[in-house]
């Protein structure tokens, strides 16, 4: 009845605090990851390691400045890739999960095969893809990494459309709810933690699919490329400076896909997930 | 049997030859006799609540009226049409012993639920909305999210929901059962309250002798295996209730004779294999001592 009644549960976002939250939430890792380079760089320099075996920090950011136009151009091609293979899997896991969600005898005979293609190395695939879809075509890659991302997707999708609580089910029952209300008010709002999780997940393995899979066969002005022909002529810190790209643009998506997580679930507190 | 308000009005919930029989998987071994023969009338703004010991199928009686699960034979009358077709009008509220809110809707979006689904206006929406939860004293917390309350709140929250669409009949599954004592004696006032502003009839399922006798205008004790209606007591405490009336020597009278019906089905249901029901029901008696 009173204010003093509400109990706020540790999860509790605090607004207002913003910018001290950011300081907490990003400083330490922030710190740990300067640590870490740190000490790598004096690592190196201190026993001499061989620059073929692993190059200091320094120099890889010096090479990746250096050749900032040409790792720019690469990045961008597979960066296409990316999102083409994102939004082709991820748009076809969540209809076909939509469709399985609905019909039981989809769910019985579907559910069985998507799990286990889901523990299937699809990457070994990539070669065969780069034959179907284009040797130096971007479609090959971006078929690899939406193959990849469709499963979880599409798991997903099913589980958080079928995974209710019975108890909701039997509330929106006694209001005479319409299957497409129970949908809609129910199951939906229920599927987005899953689905999200989903694409967290689909980021990094596009990212992934579209690197690998350039390493079979791409042209010369790919992320892919660059790193295999570069790791062969031993000219390491570039192979390294187009890795820290692929690695940008994997954070980079990770970082939309969390902020868009946020504006459509305000409500949701993941964070609570870890504690 | 019957009360003042019974003669004079139609009955909102008629109950006549009801049994619910779950078969298990089609064995014969696992048919479980939930209710057997179940004859009951409530009148317009009754209080009525169903007390019994765990497998008496008080709750299962409480969903036959709610249409959330069919009858295997008899008929259930609500408000002058079958129980299915009142669903379908939404003739009821129900609340559960979990208030069940949608973690992703503000209070007032969980107050919304059911007039949305009956496709009221956002105008319409918003005005019910606010006024039912000033019904239950929690207009402040309108924009606040559910797991920013606490456990009463909630089920406050929950109470305000299933009055929302001003039913004709609120069904009530204990709904209080998981609230400490302090609270829980705190909702039942509330609760009394709001029955007599908004002259709603109550069907109450509850273990508390202490909480049914306190409530209601009548209790139907039930006893279990099958499951049935043992006795039915007019609990003839003054309208107006209040704390004072825990303390009422009438009361205590009531509450005795409550646990003596329900002792009484302890005696003669009592076979040795069936301890589980008798502790049950002496948990039920312990209850109503604490009370």
């Amino acid at each position: 009845m009173t204010a003093a009644e509400v109990e706020r549960p540790a999860g509790v976002r605090r607004l207002g605090k913003g910018v001290t939250r950011g300081i907490r939430a990003w400083g330490p890792p922030t710190l740990l990851l300067v640590g870490l380079l740190a000490v790598w760089e004096i690592a190196v320099r201190s026993f001499g390691i061989k620059q073929f075996i692993l190059p200091r920090p320094l120099a890889i950011a010096e090479t990746w400045v250096t050749y900032l136009p040409e790792l720019y151009a690469a990045a961008r091609y597979t960066f296409l890739e990316i999102l083409a293979g994102l939004v082709i899997g991820a748009t076809a896991g969540i209809v076909i999960g939509i469709v399985t969600a609905r019909y039981r005898f989809m769910q019985d005979s579907l559910m069985p095969f998507a799990v286990a293609a889901s523990s299937v190395p699809i990457l070994a695939f990539a070669p065969l893809f780069n034959n179907w879809f284009g040797l130096d075509q971007q479609l090959s890659k971006a078929m690899v990494a939406a193959v990849l991302c469709f499963f979880p997707v599409m798991i997903n999708t099913v589980r958080g459309l079928t995974n209710v609580d019975a108890r909701a089910l039997e509330l929106l029952r006694s209001y005479a709810a319409s299957e497409a209300a129970v949908f809609r008010k129910l199951r939906v709002p229920n599927s987005l933690p899953f689905v999200f999780t989903a694409l967290r997940l689909a980021v990094t393995l596009a990212t992934i699919g579209a690197v690998v899979g350039e390493y079979f066969a791409a042209p010369r002005s790919s992320l892919g490329q660059y790193i295999a022909t570069y790791s062969a002529f031993l000219n390491f810190e570039r192979s390294w400076a187009a890795i820290v790209f692929a690695c940008i643009i994997g954070i980079g998506l990770y970082l939309i896909v969390a902020i868009a997580e946020r504006v459509v679930m305000p409500w949701y507190d993941r964070q609570a997930e870890w504690r | 049997m019957t009360t003042e308000g019974q003669s004079q009005a139609r009955p909102v919930v008629e109950i006549a030859g009801v049994s619910k029989v779950f078969d298990g998987r089609a064995q014969r071994a696992t048919r479980v006799e939930a209710l057997v023969g179940i004859d009951l009338s409530i009148a317009a703004g009754e209080f009525v609540s169903l007390i019994g010991p765990s497998g008496c199928g008080k709750s299962t009686l409480l969903r036959l009226i709610g249409d959330l699960t069919p009858p295997t034979s008899g008929t259930i009358t609500v408000n002058g049409k079958p129980a299915e077709r009142a669903r379908r009008d939404r003739d009821y509220g129900m609340v559960f012993q979990a208030p069940i809110l949608f973690d992703w809707r503000t209070v007032q979006g969980n107050v919304e639920l059911p007039l949305e689904i009956s496709g009221a206006s956002k105008a319409q929406r918003q005005q019910r909305a606010m006024e039912h939860l000033r019904l239950v004293e929690l207009s402040d917390f309108a924009g606040h999210y559910p797991w920013q309350l606490s456990g009463g709140m909630q089920q406050r929250v929950a109470i305000a929901r299933a009055l929302a669409v001003d039913p004709a009949l609120l069904l009530m599954d204990e709904p209080f059962g998981a609230l400490d004592e302090m609270t829980r004696e705190r909702m039942n006032l509330e609760l009394l309250k709001i029955w007599e502003r908004t002259e709603t009839t109550i069907v109450f399922v509850t273990h508390s002798i202490a909480e049914a006798v306190f409530l209601s205008t009548r209790v139907v004790v039930m006893s279990p295996r099958p499951g049935r209606i043992s006795s039915i007591i007019d609990i003839d405490l003054p309208r107006e209730r209040n704390v004072e009336t825990r303390e009422l020597e009438q009361y205590f009278h009531l509450v005795t004779a409550v646990r003596e019906a329900l002792r009484g089905d302890e005696r003669s249901g009592g076979s040795p294999d069936e301890d589980g029901d008798d502790i049950a029901a002496r948990r039920v008696a312990a209850e109503g001592l604490s009370g």
